[in-house]
């Protein structure tokens, strides 16, 4: 760059070529530095775009789910084996409703010979726990005992995955008619394609499919014949060698339509097998599989099984934790403001007060765990994994910021409000309770809001309360052990299974509402009560 | 009688009771000062409100100190008589067992459904343990009782004409505020101490030096404490961190304060300030499920190239880049409001002046707007680093588990805080080395962050009053 003195220095003008040039740089310089600016901010922005985007598109799948709407027969000997029809009993024989729910589905797809695996491979589609609303309602309706009930059941998630397109690439093609049938479901049957046009078809979109970067991958072929579904395991010009999955056991007419289900993944390589999504596709062509909105997400606790976990108890548990914090921190942040801003005289201590709430609001959070663990279990002696305690940590956590925000407030009410209120006999702290207190408690308000935001997103200092724990009860009240949202997400983050993923994205989404809501709150008291001076 | 005492939610009956005896307390000084004055009550020195609320005051600050007294100390007193009246077999089990002991019959005890559960002694001493509860309870109540009936009637007693009621009220009103002020001071006290306490009682187990410049950490398994491997993950993520956040937090600043339209600035600083306001938690996620994913596949991309020998980078499913990267970002509304309030604050006149001298905006920023902004830019660089230092969810969430001593970035490296987490989840006993390391760790993470925000903090009021 060029300094004054040297432009000057050299001839005098400044329209010689080199002094243009010169200009010309410091132009470029100066577009170059204004587009850092403006990267700097495009970067910024593109990082909070590209977050919410990630996390909505997660969730997105998380807010519907897939359900098996099943016609049950609410058999006596299965749910009420004693006969008592105490509603009690009933909702608590999950496994009665469960065998119960098994059996029917045995019936309607297994031959009475199955082997132990593939009723295992059925029984897979649910988990246990599914059938727990169905024992709840009959438990409510006893009399429903003996007759048949539709009762939606939650698939299990791999299921639900598949549904929504996980679990493996696939593709989904028509390939002609039958031409020809040979063979048993036993031994496996022989088709014969009426055209050697879908042959070729089917050749293509299998070659399509297979991927090319894993040795020994072939894509599988599910054939769908009339509506017996079969897997194909070898194929010679238009005969297809199938075994028999699911589905009619006859062998399919002649002129019958066939489809077929390209997998990229055999199911060695998937969660799902390739009988329990012939089992799907049957259910889902009879129409008894439907989408749902996933309700449970809200009023279910917390479940080892993603398709049943739910943020109700981590719901209560923040609410309780937050009215504990806010019972803490508002009041005592407010006074200490006003103490500090009104009252406190000038001298070392008020100071040292003041150096150390500036000090306190950046401490790092789990300072603020360790203090807890410390202080409120192990000298105290209060239980671990209450909201009482999670309350009290987060409030001392948040006072700093209250109070500063309070202090700002006090501050902006100008003096003259002040002089006023004394020069007309009141004292001092009638002026600040009767006058200045009330005209800054809009922006007090504000402040203590976005501190209780602050509370609400806190992670880590509640993880070493013991605020992980497994809860699956709704809380009582803030002495019963609970959890809370945010390490509900990070519990949920840390599952194994595919499902938790949307799972965890949709708690974070439910998360992100709560905050919205409250910063909401805030602007809208900002905007009506804010006064300009 | 005592076991139902030691069973209530004695606390919330408190409160009401307390309230209840303000509410009369205050009526009782209302009336008797309107007595004193035959109902001409301008020749009391104060209102007969400010007398009513004299004797409520005298009335429930003893009994609500007494109450609080009890609340801290009730619980390790009757344990400490428990203990005493427990067999000489148990006594002689030594201190831990016999406060896991008492533990376990307190937790029984308090249960309210509790059943018998057929151990003779277990349940005797459950008994005897409600007993004392309920005892030590009655006691403190009486003492309150006592105490709210001495302060009724001394406040009574002092009532008067020339009684100056208001004075002594906001006297206590001006207190109270003082005690709330006063719970800042107390907090930092309070996290000094128990650090100091708890990281002391480490290092009378493991040598201090052997803890500040060992380069081996295996803690949980209780054998090495070395916590350099800790340290370093911490400094290269936070440096990681800073490179993100430190020239895009800056550069975004200086845009805002001297570039932007007024309305550009109003859309801008706001969506800025979001990033601030997301938990920790989701940043976490993000960068687990959508940033190490990304970072691991360029890391392998980068050790197929060529020239590059096998095995170069480490490419591990979480990794400190991965984590690094996320928490600059978390961190750029920090280094950018911050720096913004700073360039803000230096005069016009300074930019006037270079203006005049024919110098460009991007010249006048540079050669005269920074340096005067200096000091603060850099204090809030550093209080940027203080809070990637002790930032923690991400890190769990993102950085890994492995203590170790590597530069590369795609290796999975292990911080502070993911190690006091780590340590202290789950049932934790406040006497193995392994849980007191958390506080050690917690100690010097505490005193690392102090001298950072005390150094910024500092130069901030410096420069504030330099050009205010």
């Amino acid at each position: 760059m060029s300094s004054p003195t040297e432009g000057t220095a050299n001839t005098g003008s400044f329209v010689t070529e080199e002094a243009l040039q010169r200009l010309k740089k410091r132009h470029g310089a100066e577009a170059r530095f204004k587009l850092y600016g403006q990267l700097a901010i495009g970067i910024a922005i593109v990082a909070l775009v590209a977050l919410l985007v990630s996390i909505f598109g997660q969730a997105s799948s998380a807010f519907s789910r897939y359900v098996l709407s099943y016609d049950l027969n609410i058999e006596a000997s299965y749910v009420d084996p004693d006969g008592t029809r105490d509603p009690e009993a009933i909702a608590r024989n999950v496994s009665g409703f469960n065998l119960m729910l098994q059996d029917q589905l045995a019936d309607e797809f297994l031959s009475d010979d199955a082997n132990r695996n593939l009723r295992r491979e059925l029984y897979g589609m649910f988990t246990r726990l599914a059938v727990l609303p169905i024992a709840r309602a009959t438990a409510d309706a006893p009399e429903t005992i003996g007759s048949e009930q539709i009762f939606n059941v939650a698939l299990a998630d791999d299921i639900d995955l598949f549904l929504k397109g996980g679990v493996s690439a696939r593709k989904s093609i028509e390939i002609g008619t039958v031409a020809a049938g040979d063979g048993s479901t036993e031994d496996g049957v022989t088709l014969t394609l009426a055209s050697q046009d879908a042959a070729e078809k089917l050749g293509a979109a299998l070659t399509e499919l297979t991927r090319t970067d894993v040795d020994d991958a072939p894509a599988v072929a599910l054939i769908k014949a009339g509506n017996t579904w079969y897997r194909m395991e070898a194929s010679e010009g238009r005969n297809l060698s199938l075994t028999y999955l699911a589905g009619p056991r006859a062998l399919p007419s002649e002129g019958a339509a066939i489809e077929a289900l390209i997998l990229a993944q055999s199911q060695e390589n998937r969660t799902v097998t390739d009988r329990q999504i012939a089992w799907t596709k049957i259910l889902q062509t009879q129409g008894r599989i439907k989408s749902v909105l996933n309700t449970s997400l809200f009023t279910n606790s917390d479940s080892t099984y993603p398709e049943l976990a739910g943020t109700a108890a981590a719901i209560v548990g923040s609410l309780l934790t937050m009215l504990v914090t806010a019972l803490l921190a508002i009041p005592v942040g407010i006074f200490a403001a006003v103490y500090l801003e009104e009252f406190a005289p000038k001298n070392r201590l008020t100071s040292l007060i003041e150096v150390n709430i500036n000090n306190l609001a950046a401490v790092p959070s789990i300072v603020f765990g360790l203090l807890g663990a410390a202080v409120f279990i192990n000298f105290m002696g209060l239980p671990r994994s209450v909201p009482l305690v999670g309350g009290l940590v987060l409030g001392l956590l948040v006072l700093p910021t209250v109070i500063i925000a309070s202090r700002a407030a006090l501050t902006a009410v100008p003096p003259s409000i002040r002089t006023a209120a004394l020069g007309v006999g009141a004292s001092k702290t009638q002026s600040v309770f009767h006058h200045v207190l009330p005209l800054a408690a809009p922006g007090i308000m504000t402040g203590a809001i976005i501190g209780m935001a602050r509370a609400l997103g806190e992670t880590a200092p509640l993880l070493l309360i013991g605020m992980v724990a497994f809860v699956a009860e709704v809380p009582d009240g803030p002495m019963d052990e609970s959890t809370v949202l945010p390490v509900l997400i990070y519990k949920w983050s840390t599952g194994a299974e595919r499902a938790w993923e949307p799972q965890t994205a949709a708690a974070i989404i439910v998360l992100l509402v709560f905050l919205i809501l409250m910063n909401l709150i805030a602007i809208i008291l900002r905007r009506r009560f804010e006064r300009r001076w | 009688m005592l076991e139902t005492f030691g069973h209530l939610p004695v606390a919330w009956l408190l409160f009401a009771v307390l309230a209840a005896a303000a509410f009369m307390a205050f009526y009782v000084g209302r009336t008797q000062a309107v007595g004193i004055a035959r109902g001409y009550t301008s020749q009391l020195n104060s209102q007969p409100n400010y007398h009513g609320y004299f004797v409520a005051m005298a009335t429930i600050a003893p009994a609500a100190v007494i109450l609080l007294i009890y609340m801290m100390f009730g619980e390790s007193l009757v344990r400490a008589q428990f203990a005493s009246e427990l067999p000489e077999r148990i006594r002689a089990l030594g201190d831990l067992e016999l406060g896991q002991y008492i533990d376990r019959i307190s937790e029984h005890a308090t249960r309210r459904d509790a059943t018998a559960t057929g151990n003779a002694l277990f349940d005797a001493a459950s008994d005897r343990y409600t007993d004392l509860v309920g005892l030590s309870r009655i006691a403190a109540i009486l003492l309150a009782v006592l105490a709210a009936a001495g302060g009724f009637f001394f406040g009574r007693s002092r009532l008067s004409g020339d009684f100056r009621a208001r004075a002594r009220v906001e006297d206590g009103i001006k207190f109270l505020l003082f005690l709330c002020a006063a719970i800042a001071i107390l907090t930092t006290i309070g996290i000094v101490a128990s650090l100091l306490f708890e990281a002391l009682r480490f290092f009378s187990r493991v040598n201090v030096f052997s803890f500040l410049f060992g380069t081996e950490w295996n803690a949980q398994t209780g054998a090495d404490f070395g916590a350099i491997p800790l340290f370093f993950g911490t400094f290269l993520i936070a440096f990681l961190a800073m490179l993100v956040a430190a020239p895009i937090g800056l550069f975004s600043a200086i845009y805002l304060s001297e570039y932007a339209s007024p309305r550009v600035r109003s859309i801008v600083k706001p969506i800025l300030e979001l990033l601030a306001g997301i938990p920790t938690v989701v940043y976490g996620f993000f960068a687990l499920q959508f940033v190490a994913p990304i970072v691991r596949a360029s890391a392998t991309w980068i050790n197929g190239l060529p020239f590059i020998p096998d095995g170069f980078l480490a490419a591990q499913p979480t990794s400190a880049l991965a984590a690094g990267l996320v928490m600059g970002i978390m961190i750029i509304p920090f280094v950018s409001s911050l720096s913004d309030d700073v360039i803000n604050a230096v005069p016009q006149t300074l930019r006037d002046g270079a203006y005049a001298m024919g110098a460009t905006k991007s010249e006048t920023v540079k050669q005269v707007v920074m340096p005067a902004a200096l000091p603060g830019v850099i204090a809030a660089l550093l209080l940027a680093v203080s809070r990637a230092i002790g930032e923690t969810m991400i890190v769990v969430m993102a950085a890994g588990q492995r203590a170790q001593i590597t530069p590369d970035p795609t290796a999975d490296l292990t911080t502070i805080t993911v190690q006091i987490v780590a340590l202290l989840t789950g049932d934790t006993e406040f006497d193995s080395a392994k849980t007191l390391s958390a506080f050690a760790l917690g100690f010097v993470l505490f005193i690392v962050t102090l001298i950072f925000n005390l150094i910024a903090l500092r130069v901030v009021k410096k420069y504030r009053e330099k050009y205010e």
